[in-house]
């Protein structure tokens, strides 16, 4: 068979998968396009495995190594999104925006230069 | 001669002085003995040294002090008449201020420090005298400006001795700055800065620059002894203490310039241009500062004008060739205008006030300090210059010096050449001396009858001692307008002259009686000098007096008729507008009668506050420096500090603008992270 198959199904594999990560909004759907792009790579190594005819067999040696992160990883995952489901009430990954620096706190801490500059003209 | 003893003269204050300042606050007791026996000791020693050196003797020797790569600076003594008849009398003044201190300050509890400086300014001024190195003069010169500052300002509760006394010291240096490069010339001029080899330069015409040498020293000169340009900061200095007064800016310090230019005479006979200059401002120092003297209402301020006027004396002697005459007025001023100071003190002690038309309201001030009213009289006299007081000698030797100089054949004593005097020097200072000789005569007569012999104060004749007055009627008590230098003052007016300020002024009386007789034989004090004539001649003796006569006639003339017009309740018409109208003072109508008032006429305004110059300087430098400062704080808030301002300001908005790019959502993160790996892949494969 010729290389160009597997290559070309696991390049379309992982765009898929790129296109679920930025744009699917639920964070299952999420972890499941990070899987795409997963096995889109188990695919091209398997594929230049077979096609490099490699006698240790490193690519498959790794594929399965993949597998199992991914299984662990997607536990993992799979976990996290549980309690943030817990915690919000939602999956929504456009919500989870806690760890984020809005403008809005910018006034709060301009606060401490304005007592500077007034301290500043009563010294003057 | 040993030579430990002139070494002691300067140090023993000195050591004085640190002693004071060392034990001052633990032990207070020990501050009077510390400040009076050093200065009485260096007097004492002022004067074995005089003695043993004799007259017609000089002393040089020095000691290299330090290579400099150009002239050396050497520290030694440079001794002969002048210098031995100079610090003895500073020795006599400081004692005898150190005395009157312990009284006039009993109650400072700044008396310590106060003492310290006194001595540490004594031993300056000896050191000045005696030093035999310019560099080393200066030093003890510019001791001298930073000790009058601190003195000046020793009540600096007050806004006047705080503002009197940084203008004194910034218009001080003014005149030292031109003075110090004037050093540096005559230094390298003549290859060195001892005094006898300047001195020998001149003498042979190796100076190069005298005309430059000679102006740019008379700018420190006029700084120091209060010369016309300059001499704006002496009046305000009377914020001080009286005994600093007394010492400071009547004896010695402002005599340094006087004296400093008779050691370089020589040098200053070298150029007629510059003599002329120091004749003129002599001239304009002596007619401006009498003017003023005769308008002024505060008592120290008149002395203050006439100290003026009367170093005016001294440097037109200097400008007329004959540094004899010169430094004799300044002994024979220096022991009467100090005597003048400290009895003022015991007045302005005893009245409360400066203040000379306060004075002629109380009663019976005169009997309250008879020893005060006495020595005032004959160190007044002496000013005014009757025989045979020491200021008619005095003041007769700079006459017919200026007199001699005017006909073209100056007393120089073999200094130069009497042509080395330009005629016209002689006529400037001769007749302005002679116009000044009236004007001195008119308002120590003036000062003496409107501060003591007041018709007020004799019609109410009131027999008790006048109640203590507080603080804020003296302050309205003086004439509204009239520039006036308030001192701080404690002292219980019915204690006012105890034994401690009562015996200097009789001790200073002495030399102001008697001093002027030694002139008579050229074996006795003109021997010390140059061995010149110091005798008064005819026609300039006939002439002085009868000036200081009319002088004092047309004072006590006007004096009269201004009582007689008070008296008949008709108040001069000049008077009548000068009722004070400050708010909530007490109606006191302060009309005196004031012979200036009536003498001067429509200069009396302009006289009173010294013809503007003060006023003229405003506008010309403090205003400009002010605005400049200010342009310099705009500068420093308002640009410099814009751009540091502008750094905060800047990093502020490029965070906020990074601070867009965090918005917790991790699809955003993502998807940058993905077009900048595209767009690197991009750039490093295409």
């Amino acid at each position: 068979m010729h290389l160009a198959y597997p290559v070309v199904l696991a390049a379309l594999l992982f765009s898929v998968g790129v296109y679920g990560v930025l744009a699917r909004r639920n964070a299952v759907l999420v972890l499941m396009s990070v899987e795409l792009m997963l096995n889109a790579v188990n695919l091209n190594l398997v594929a230049f495995d077979a096609w490099l005819r490699d006698s240790l067999h490193a690519g498959q040696a790794l594929t399965l190594f993949t597998i199992t992160v991914a299984a662990a990883e997607i536990g993992l995952g799979l976990a996290i999104v549980l309690l943030l489901f817990r915690a919000r009430g939602t999956a929504d990954i456009d919500r989870a925006t806690a760890l984020g620096d809005p403008a809005e706190s910018l006034a709060v801490e301009e606060a401490p230069n304005g007592a500077e500059e007034l301290k500043g003209q009563a010294a003057a | 001669m040993n030579l430990a003893l002139p070494a002691l003269v300067p140090a023993l204050p000195a050591l004085g002085a640190a002693a004071t300042l060392a034990t001052g606050k633990k032990a207070p007791g020990l501050a009077r003995p510390l400040a009076i026996v050093p200065v009485a000791v260096s007097a004492v020693l002022a004067l074995v040294v005089a003695l043993q050196l004799g007259t017609g003797q000089t002393l040089d020797v020095a000691t290299r002090l330090t290579p400099t790569g150009g002239p050396d600076i050497s520290l030694g003594f440079y001794l002969d008449g002048y210098s031995s008849l100079i610090s003895v009398l500073v020795g006599l003044v400081a004692t005898c201020v150190q005395v009157y201190s312990t009284a006039y300050l009993k109650q400072d509890p700044r008396y310590p420090s106060y003492a310290a400086l006194v001595s540490l300014f004594t031993a300056a001024m000896l050191l000045v005298v005696y030093s035999g190195d310019l560099i080393v003069l200066l030093v003890g010169w510019e001791v001298m400006g930073v000790c009058s500052y601190f003195l000046i300002g020793h009540h600096w509760e007050t806004e006047d001795a705080r503002s009197a006394s940084l203008k004194a010291f910034l218009v001080t240096k003014l005149g030292d700055v031109p003075f110090l490069f004037g050093i540096f010339l005559l230094g390298a001029d003549a290859g060195s800065f001892r005094i006898t080899d300047v001195l020998a330069a001149a003498t042979e015409g190796r100076l190069g620059h005298p005309t430059l040498i000679a102006l740019l020293l008379l700018g420190g000169v006029a700084g120091k002894s209060a010369q016309f340009p300059l001499h704006t900061w002496l009046p305000d200095a009377m914020a001080g203490p009286t005994p600093v007064s007394a010492l400071i800016h009547a004896a010695t310090m402002v005599a340094a310039g006087i004296y400093l230019v008779s050691r370089l005479l020589p040098v200053f006979l070298l150029s007629g241009a510059a003599l002329i200059v120091l004749a003129v401002m002599a001239a304009v120092t002596m007619i401006g500062s009498a003017l003023c003297a005769l308008a002024q209402d505060d008592l120290k301020r008149v002395l203050a004008y006439s100290t003026v006027g009367q170093l005016g004396y001294m440097a037109g002697a200097l400008a007329s060739g004959d540094r004899e005459a010169s430094v004799f007025h300044l002994v024979s001023h220096g022991a009467f205008k100090a005597l003048l100071f400290l009895a003022a003190g015991v007045v302005i002690h005893a009245a409360h006030t400066n203040s000379i038309s306060a004075m002629s309201r109380m009663p019976g001030l005169r009997k309250r300090v008879p020893d005060a009213y006495w020595t005032m009289g004959i160190a007044l006299v002496a000013l005014i210059g009757l025989p045979p007081f020491s200021g008619f000698f005095s003041k007769e030797a700079v006459l017919t010096a200026a007199e001699h100089a005017a006909n073209g054949e100056a007393l120089t004593n073999g200094l130069g050449p009497a042509s080395a005097v330009p005629e016209a020097a002689g006529w400037v200072v001769l007749i302005s001396a002679a116009l000044t000789a009236l004007l001195t005569a008119a308002y120590a007569t003036r000062l003496f009858l409107v501060a003591f012999h007041s018709p007020a104060g004799a019609a109410a004749a009131a027999p008790q001692v006048l109640p203590a007055v507080d603080g804020a009627t003296v302050v309205a008590d003086h004439e509204a307008g009239a520039p006036y230098s308030p001192e701080l003052d404690e002292a219980d007016p019915a204690t006012a002259e105890p034994p401690a300020m009562r015996w200097p002024l009789w001790v200073l009386a002495v030399p102001t009686m008697a001093f002027g007789v030694t002139s008579l034989r050229t074996d006795w004090l003109p021997a010390l000098l140059d061995g010149g004539s110091l005798r008064p001649s005819g026609v300039t003796a006939v002439t002085g007096t009868t000036l200081a006569v009319v002088g004092m006639l047309a004072a006590y003339g006007a004096w009269r008729s201004a009582t007689a017009r008070l008296g008949a309740g008709r108040p001069a018409p000049a008077a009548a507008g000068r009722v004070p109208e400050q708010a909530g003072a007490p109606a006191v109508e302060v009309i005196v009668a004031d012979p200036g008032r009536t003498l001067l006429g429509p200069l009396f305004g302009p006289a009173r506050h010294g013809f503007g110059v003060d006023r003229l300087y405003h506008v010309l430098f403090v205003r400009p420096v002010v605005a400049a400062a200010r342009l310099v704080r705009f500068l420093d808030r308002e640009v410099i500090e814009t751009y540091v301002r502008g750094s905060g300001v800047g990093a502020n908005l490029l965070g906020r603008a990074v601070r867009l790019a965090q918005t917790g959502n991790a699809q955003t993160y993502l998807s940058a992270l993905l077009a900048a790996v595209v767009l690197l892949t991009v750039l490093v494969a295409v």
